[in-house]
């Protein structure tokens, strides 16, 4: 492994890159949502298109990768709240542990639900 | 094995590059018992730091294959599975010459942190009497073994991207007098560790807790200084 890979290599640092990278791709989608609750708004007729569009295994592949990030950006902020507010102890690999497997059920949950 | 294939960084502020040594390998031999046999015996122009050999002074950490720790009380074993060893100093910090990392920055964030005791009483009054199981008084224990050593530091990357950024060590440290309650300068501590270049840059990677020798979490102590910082900002104290 690089040096520059090592150094970072545990649990904490692991947690704040899933935290950063989802929070970012969840921001890069925000327009792309805004866009398709404004056409519910001015033009049923294009949001019809576009929701069967959605219904090709594809998106629907997307969609659940969508879900998956808002999980754990979720779950990553509950854990950066529960190790920043409540009293200190020693469990913040515990706490990225538990982030990690809230947000693979709840996006496995999805996925059955599909 | 019988040897160690050891790249040791040399050079100074204008730059350097690594150089080969083959040092014997011994039973419980530390790092710094390895870059110890090379000044000694192999080559005397090596400059690397220590002092006590025992995890006290806080002089020997380097960087020892990509990892900041201190190598007197690192074993071989520990870090080197496939004998061989990569020792760079610490990052973060200026190059004095080879191993030696220029800590004055590092320790000017202390006082820039408001990192001494300001105390209310004088020789002449009585000791001021602190509980031991009191909650302060626990987390000040918690964080008070650090010896300076600068691992955490050297492992932030906050650190790195923010010159100015106090670091762990410094924001811990002011950490323990936030705690202590005979400390007088507790205001003037929390608007020096509260700025842009204080506790609230961190971003929680935890290295510096993954790291630290003491097993200290100065993550803890930063949390606990963003809550006061925040609580006093609330009641228009900061
Ligand atoms: S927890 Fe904060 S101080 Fe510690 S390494 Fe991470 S960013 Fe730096
Ligand atoms: S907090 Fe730990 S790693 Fe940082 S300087 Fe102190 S002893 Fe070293
Ligand atoms: S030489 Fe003193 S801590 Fe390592």
């Amino acid at each position: 492994m690089n040096p520059v890979r090592r150094a970072r290599n545990h649990p904490g640092y692991w947690a704040f890159l899933v935290h950063r990278v989802s929070g970012i791709l969840l921001a890069l989608y925000l327009p792309a949502h805004f866009w398709a609750l404004g056409l519910a708004l001015h033009d049923a007729a294009r949001l019809d298109a576009f929701l069967r569009w959605t219904d090709q295994p594809l998106v629907r592949f997307g969609e659940w990768g969508l879900v998956l990030l808002l999980a754990a950006h979720f779950s990553g902020g509950l854990r950066l709240l529960a190790l920043e507010f409540l009293p200190w102890r020693e469990w913040h690999k515990s706490l990225a542990a538990v982030a990690a497997g809230v947000s693979l059920a709840l996006a496995l949950a999805f996925a059955l639900a599909l | 094995m019988t040897t160690l294939q050891v790249r040791v960084w040399r050079g100074g502020p204008q730059g350097g590059d690594y150089r080969a040594y083959e040092v014997p390998r011994q039973a419980s031999q530390s790092v710094l018992d390895v870059v110890t046999y090379i000044q000694r015996t192999l080559d005397p122009t090596l400059a690397y730091r220590f002092a006590c050999r025992v995890g006290m002074c806080g002089s020997c950490a380097m960087t020892v294959n990509g990892v900041a720790r201190w190598t007197c009380r690192t074993h071989v074993d520990q870090v080197c599975a496939d004998g061989r060893l990569e020792l760079a100093p610490l990052a973060n910090l200026p190059v004095i010459r080879d191993l030696v990392a220029d800590m004055r920055e590092f320790f000017d964030k202390w006082a820039r942190a408001r990192g001494r005791f300001a105390g209310r009483r004088t020789r002449h009054d009585d000791f001021e009497r602190v509980a031991p199981d009191s909650e302060p008084r626990r987390q000040v224990d918690a964080a008070i073994e650090c010896i300076g050593c600068g691992v955490c530091y050297s492992s932030c990357d906050v650190v790195a991207w923010n010159p100015d950024y106090l670091g762990p060590a410094a924001l811990n440290r002011a950490w323990t007098l936030q705690r202590d309650v005979r400390d007088a300068a507790q205001a003037e501590r929390l608007r020096a560790v509260a700025g842009d270049a204080g506790c609230h840059a961190c971003h929680t990677h935890l290295s510096c807790t993954e790291r630290c020798p003491k097993h200290i979490s100065p993550t803890a102590g930063i949390a606990g200084l963003k809550r006061a910082a925040a609580a006093a900002a609330l009641k228009g104290e900061l």
